[in-house]
């Protein structure tokens, strides 16, 4: 089971995760950043804190968007990671890829540019 | 030789008893005729004739009802032509007889008293018989669809009337002995309560009926014809003779009050004979909708025989079925009506202001109402709409059409119920059955996958006399995503892969059969452990799905040097053994997974790592199903777990190894089902 809610800030979109993303709840994970991404948002921030767990497929969702950061410079930043989540993203090489923060505000610092 | 008596050998047997036990009554009969008429006492009591009698009587009682037992016929009309039957052949010796008489009754031979004693033997003997032959008859249908208390009755009678057959001996005379009036009469009155069990007329149609009525009635007259025979003095013609035996009257009477009452009874019948003939029909279509299925009917089939039993159940003239079925035009199933008909019966019900909307008593949307239309300027007056319910959803309306107006009554909408309801469950099975097919279908499919991807793992993996290495694998479906190779690179330069892809299922299994092309292909050319990765990355760029990656670490293990070149592609460390720190540790080196990035950057992930091996060193390979599988309390197994159990069982060969770590994951584990694929290789260095 995975619940995603999205609120709009003043310069970011910031999208609660919580639950697990398996197999089949990383669908709607795809489904909610998918339509992030195509929204004329240039600030997303992913919150994982209540995020339990992560299957290689919901790995594979985050992992697809790397190049579309990349080309529409988009600032991406995951912020809130279990140990056990952040883990599993450090031993694939996500971390190497995409930016992980570790609480809101280092990532609010970020797109601030503090 | 022991001979065992069957029941043809009773029946044979009590058929010739009785016959003997009759010609020696005849013959003791005719030397009491000619003692008296010489005046000669022979000392044979008249009791000796009536014991003879009554044994008789009784042989005949075995042999019809054994008789009866052998036909096991349940059709009445066979039952009562065989009494009919009987009954012709007595009458046509009765009345061959009684003509005989009449003609010789003025010639000498008329006064002749042996002769007229065997006649009159005849014609008792055979009357008695008829009699026996219709009461066990009549018993049968008495005791049809029988109650335990009538069977009771019924032997209290039963025994009754046997138990008369040696009332002779007292050679009372009814007319003239109280105690033998009082005994008829009791047996009177049971006869008539028995005879008011007459349950098998319901079960005769109408011609059957018919038929019962004429042969009853034959056999009555019989009855009474048999009844003046014997009781009528032939000399007054009025006058009764003395009854001396109470079981031939009880008999008569009895047979008497049975064949009224039948006549009666069936008489009052004939005209709901149609009534309970449609009920029967109805039965029987029901069954036919509920046994449609194992009789290897499709789904069509059933609608039709649901439409044809409908109409005929509600005297409809005509109706049809649409038959609603995913994204397809409704197929339409018709009797006695036309295609273009339908348009513009459709039409006119959908104009039709008189129709009355029956709410189907279990359901709750408006979609389940029956509807009745009535319309008017059309061949069909009334019209009754039923939907068909089948898994939870409406498959189809079923029309049907009566050219009286009001022609459809609730008896009838619940009967249609029925039918409906029964022929959906029908539906509902049938394609239930073909669904659980096609999973054994998939099922199978799915064995032949797992049969070829257990091909696509080594049987045997390279190695020489400087390491011992050994593979493990199970997969949580039947088809998995994890992979283990090795490949001979030089004589003592051996590639060790084991990797793991993103998913599960059939679909991971896809990609693994990728991943093994790749490794086979590449590692023929001999590639350093960078190499090896970032060209298997360009290579799996070009065919994995956007969102599937494979992790993987890669080994080249050289035993001429000694020496470890390793990369790894974001899969989980590898556990190492040290035999000179006593110590295992995992591997803390760098690595990006395949198919994550895809373009030239990805050789900038990729770290490769040296180091020598010593003997009794100890390299375990495993994929995240191990390191992450979790017990019931959501605990992960995880990496601490893992290293202790190598530390504590480093003396083990690579086999024993293996065998611990997942023996003691199971236990960890409890009943959980697998829910991820478990790979695990272990290489012990010589």
């Amino acid at each position: 089971m995975i619940e995603i809610s999205k609120t709009t800030e003043n310069n970011y979109l910031l999208i609660s995760v919580e639950g697990e993303a398996d197999a089949s709840s990383s669908l709607e994970l795809d489904r909610q950043i998918r339509e992030s991404f195509e929204g004329d948002v240039k600030n997303i921030l992913v919150d994982c804190t209540n995020l339990n767990y992560i299957s290689s497929a919901g790995l594979g969702v985050f992992m697809s968007y790397i190049e579309e950061v990349n080309e529409k410079a988009i600032i991406f930043i995951i912020f809130g990671l279990s140990d056990k989540v952040s883990k599993v993203f450090g031993i694939l090489g996500l971390d190497q890829l995409l930016t992980i923060k570790q609480t809101k505000e280092d990532a609010l610092a970020e797109i601030n540019g503090l | 030789m022991k001979l065992k008596p069957t029941p043809k050998f009773y029946l044979r047997a009590s058929l010739v008893i009785g016959v003997l036990l009759w010609l020696v009554k005849t013959l003791l009969e005719g030397l009491v005729i000619f003692a008296e008429s010489s005046d000669v006492d022979l000392g044979i009591s008249r009791n000796t004739t009536v014991i003879l009698e009554a044994f008789f009587f009784i042989s005949f009682i075995i042999y019809y009802r054994l008789r009866i037992q052998k036909a096991e016929s349940s059709n009445f009309v066979d039952l009562i032509w065989r009494v009919f039957a009987i009954g012709l052949v007595t009458t046509i010796t009765a009345l061959v007889i009684d003509l005989f008489n009449g003609q010789i009754a003025d010639s000498k031979l008329g006064e002749d008293p042996y002769l007229g004693k065997l006649l009159l033997s005849i014609d008792e003997a055979l009357i008695s018989l008829f009699l026996i032959s219709t009461f066990t008859v009549w018993k049968k249908l008495i005791l049809y669809q029988k109650s335990k208390r009538l069977v009771i009755w019924w032997n209290i009678y039963e025994v009754t009337i046997m138990a008369s057959i040696f009332f002779n001996l007292t050679g009372l005379v009814l007319q003239e002995h109280l105690v033998f009036e009082l005994l008829y009469g009791a047996i009177t009155i049971m006869a008539l309560l028995l005879s008011a069990n007459l349950k098998w007329v319901a079960y005769l149609n109408f011609k059957q009926k018919w038929k019962s009525i004429l042969l009853i009635l034959l056999i009555t007259i019989y009855l009474f014809y048999f009844f003046m025979t014997v009781y009528v003095s032939p000399a007054t013609e009025t006058t009764f003779i003395d009854i001396k035996s109470l079981f031939v009257i009880s008999l008569f009477t009895f047979l008497m009050f049975y064949s009224l009452f039948s006549l009666l009874v069936i008489l009052f019948n004939l005209p709901t004979s149609s009534v309970f003939e449609k009920k029967m029909e109805e039965a029987i279509n029901f069954q036919r909708l509920s046994q449609s299925i194992q009789q290897g009917e499709n789904e069509t089939q059933i609608f039709d025989i649901l439409l044809s039993s409908s109409m005929s159940a509600v005297y409809a003239d005509a109706g049809w079925i649409e038959i609603i079925r995913d994204g397809q035009e409704p197929e339409i199933r018709t009797r006695n009506v036309s295609r273009v008909n339908i348009s513009t019966l459709r039409a006119q019900i959908a104009q039709s202001k008189q129709r009355s909307i029956l709410k189907s008593p279990l359901e709750r949307s408006s979609e389940t109402d029956r509807v009745l239309v009535t319309i008017r300027k059309s061949n069909f007056r009334s019209v009754l709409i039923i939907p068909m319910e089948i898994q939870g959803t409406i498959s189809g309306y079923m029309y049907l059409l009566n050219e009286l107006s009001d022609g459809f009554n609730k008896e009838m909408i619940n009967i249609i119920n029925t039918f409906v309801s029964q022929a959906s469950i029908s539906v509902e099975n049938f394609r239930l059955l073909g669904e659980a097919l096609e999973n054994e279908r998939y099922k199978e499919e799915l064995n032949i996958a797992k049969s070829v991807q257990r091909a696509l793992l080594p049987e045997k993996l390279e190695h020489d006399e400087h390491f011992e290495i050994h593979g493990f694998t199970q997969a949580a479906a039947e088809v998995g995503g994890d992979y283990y190779d090795t490949f001979k690179l030089s004589d003592h330069k051996f590639a060790v892969v084991i990797g793991d892809v993103s998913g599960k299922g059939t679909s991971a299994a896809f990609h693994m059969s990728q991943m093994k092309g790749i490794f086979q292909s590449l590692a023929q050319l001999n590639l350093s452990a960078k190499d090896f990765l970032v060209n298997a990355n360009n290579a799996l760029s070009q065919c994995l799905e956007k969102t599937s990656f494979i992790t993987l670490s890669y080994f080249i293990i050289d035993t001429e040097k000694r020496t470890l070149e390793f990369s790894r592609a974001g899969h989980c460390p590898t556990l190492y053994y040290c035999k000179e720190e006593s110590e295992a540790r995992f591997f803390q080196n760098k690595g990006l997974g395949l198919g994550i990035l895809r373009n030239e950057k990805y050789q900038n992930f990729v770290e490769v790592n040296h180091m020598t091996f010593e003997k009794d060193d100890i390299l375990v390979l495993y994929t995240d199903g191990i390191s992450e599988a979790a017990n019931d309390e959501q605990e992960e197994f995880g990496y601490e777990r893992l290293r202790n159990l190598l530390q504590q069982n480093y003396h083990y060969d690579p086999v024993m190894i293996q065998k611990i770590i997942i023996g003691k994951l199971y236990e960890f584990c409890g009943n959980k089902d697998l829910n991820d694929d478990y790979t695990m290789v272990v290489i012990k260095f010589k």
